[in-house]
C-alpha cells in the first residue's frame, strides 16, 4: 500500500519514515568514516576512488540545494513537503558520509557552490517540482550505477551501491506521487 | 536452399539495427543517465552541453574543470565524444567524470545524435557563442 493512498497524512508520514529507516540502516554500510578497518586497508582506495567520491559529493550537495529550493517554493503541500524534506535529509547524510570518507582517504572534499542553476522559471506547481526532483533522482541512480564498477576498493563500491538503492527509492516514490508507473523497468541504466 | 535463404534473411534482420541511423529520440532517453550532473543550458556538477560540438574540452568559462580535462587538448566532435563516452576514465585519466561509460555503441550514437539536435534548439541557440 502506498503511503500516498493513506488518507491521514500523519499516518502516511509515520509509515514512510518507518520504512525509510530500513534504507538508512542500509546506508550505514557507507559509514566508512569511523570504520578504521577501511582506513587500515585504504591502499585499495586510489586517487580515482577519492575523485569518484568527490564527484558524488558534488551531486549530493546539489540535490540538497534542489530540495531546499522545492521546500521554500511554497508549491509543495503536505505530505509531499515532508517527503521532500525527508529525502533532503537522506542526501545530507550521503553528503556527510562522502565528505568524511574523502577526508579520511586524504583527499580534499568539494564544497557546496554559492549558487546553483536550477530551472526556477519552469517550476510553477507541485507537479513541476516533483518532476524536477524525479529527474535528479533518476540521474543520481545512473550516476551511482556508473560509479560503482570504477571503485578500486570494494567496500567503497558497496557503500555507493547502498546510496544507489536509496536514490532509486526516491525516484520510484516521486514517480508514484506524479501518478506515473513507479518502477518503469526491471533494470536501470 | 530455402533454409539458406531463411538463414540469410534472419542474419540481415539481426544486422539491421547496427546499421540503423542514430535515433535522437532514443538518445534523449539515454541522456537521462547524464542528468545527475549535466544540463543543456547551464553548468551543474558537469558543464553545460549547449555549444558542445567544436568546443575545446575544459573551456566553458567559469566552470571548475579537472586538470586532466583542462590539459586534454580535446575538441569535442562525434569521434572524440564517442571515445570519451565509451570509457571516460580510460580516455582521460583524472577526469571528474567518474562514470563507467556508455558501453553500447548504438546508445552512444543515439546520445550524440540527441546532443546535436539539442544544440539546434532554441534553448541552446539563445546562448551566444561567447557564452557557451
Amino acid at each position: 500500500m502506498s503511503f500516498f493512498h493513506i488518507p491521514n497524512p500523519a499516518a502516511a508520514r509515520r509509515l514512510f519514515l518507518g520504512r525509510s529507516g530500513l534504507a538508512l540502516s542500509g546506508a550505514a554500510v557507507a559509514l566508512l568514516a569511523g570504520n578504521e578497518a577501511l582506513a587500515a586497508k585504504s591502499e585499495g582506495a586510489g586517487l580515482n576512488d577519492v575523485q569518484i567520491l568527490n564527484t558524488a559529493l558534488g551531486a549530493e550537495l546539489e540535490a540538497i540545494a534542489a530540495y531546499q529550493l522545492g521546500a521554500e517554493s511554497k508549491l509543495l503541500q503536505k505530505p509531499v513537503l515532508d517527503l521532500a524534506l525527508t529525502f533532503q535529509g537522506h542526501h545530507k547524510e550521503h553528503a556527510d558520509v562522502l565528505r568524511k570518507t574523502v577526508e579520511k582517504l586524504g583527499g580534499k572534499s568539494v564544497l557546496a557552490k554559492a549558487t546553483y542553476n536550477f530551472p526556477v522559471d519552469q517550476l510553477k506547481s507541485q507537479a513541476d517540482v516533483l518532476k524536477f526532483a524525479a529527474k535528479l533522482e533518476q540521474g543520481a541512480v545512473s550516476a551511482y550505477l556508473g560509479a560503482v564498477p570504477l571503485f578500486g576498493n570494494r567496500d567503497l563500491a558497496k557503500a555507493a551501491a547502498s546510496i544507489l538503492g536509496d536514490e532509486a527509492m526516491h525516484w520510484a516514490i516521486l514517480r508514484q506521487a506524479l501518478g506515473e508507473v513507479p518502477v518503469p523497468s526491471a533494470f536501470m541504466s | 536452399m530455402r533454409r539458406l535463404m531463411v538463414a540469410g534473411t534472419l542474419a540481415l534482420c539481426a544486422a539491421a539495427p547496427a546499421g540503423a541511423a542514430p535515433d535522437p529520440v532514443r538518445g534523449e532517453q539515454v541522456y537521462t543517465r547524464c542528468m545527475a550532473c549535466h544540463a543543456l543550458a547551464f553548468d551543474r556538477v558537469g558543464p553545460r552541453h549547449c555549444g558542445l560540438f567544436g568546443r575545446v574540452a575544459g573551456s566553458v568559462p567559469g566552470f571548475d574543470y579537472s586538470t586532466a580535462m583542462k590539459n586534454s587538448h580535446i575538441t569535442w566532435n562525434d569521434t572524440t565524444l564517442d571515445r570519451f563516452l565509451t570509457q571516460p576514465l580510460k580516455m582521460l585519466p583524472g577526469t571528474s567524470m567518474t562514470y563507467d561509460g556508455v558501453a553500447d555503441p548504438k546508445d552512444r550514437a543515439d546520445l550524440i545524435a540527441y546532443l546535436k539536435l539539442a544544440n539546434e534548439t532554441l534553448e541552446c541557440r539563445k546562448r551566444a557563442p561567447a557564452n557557451q
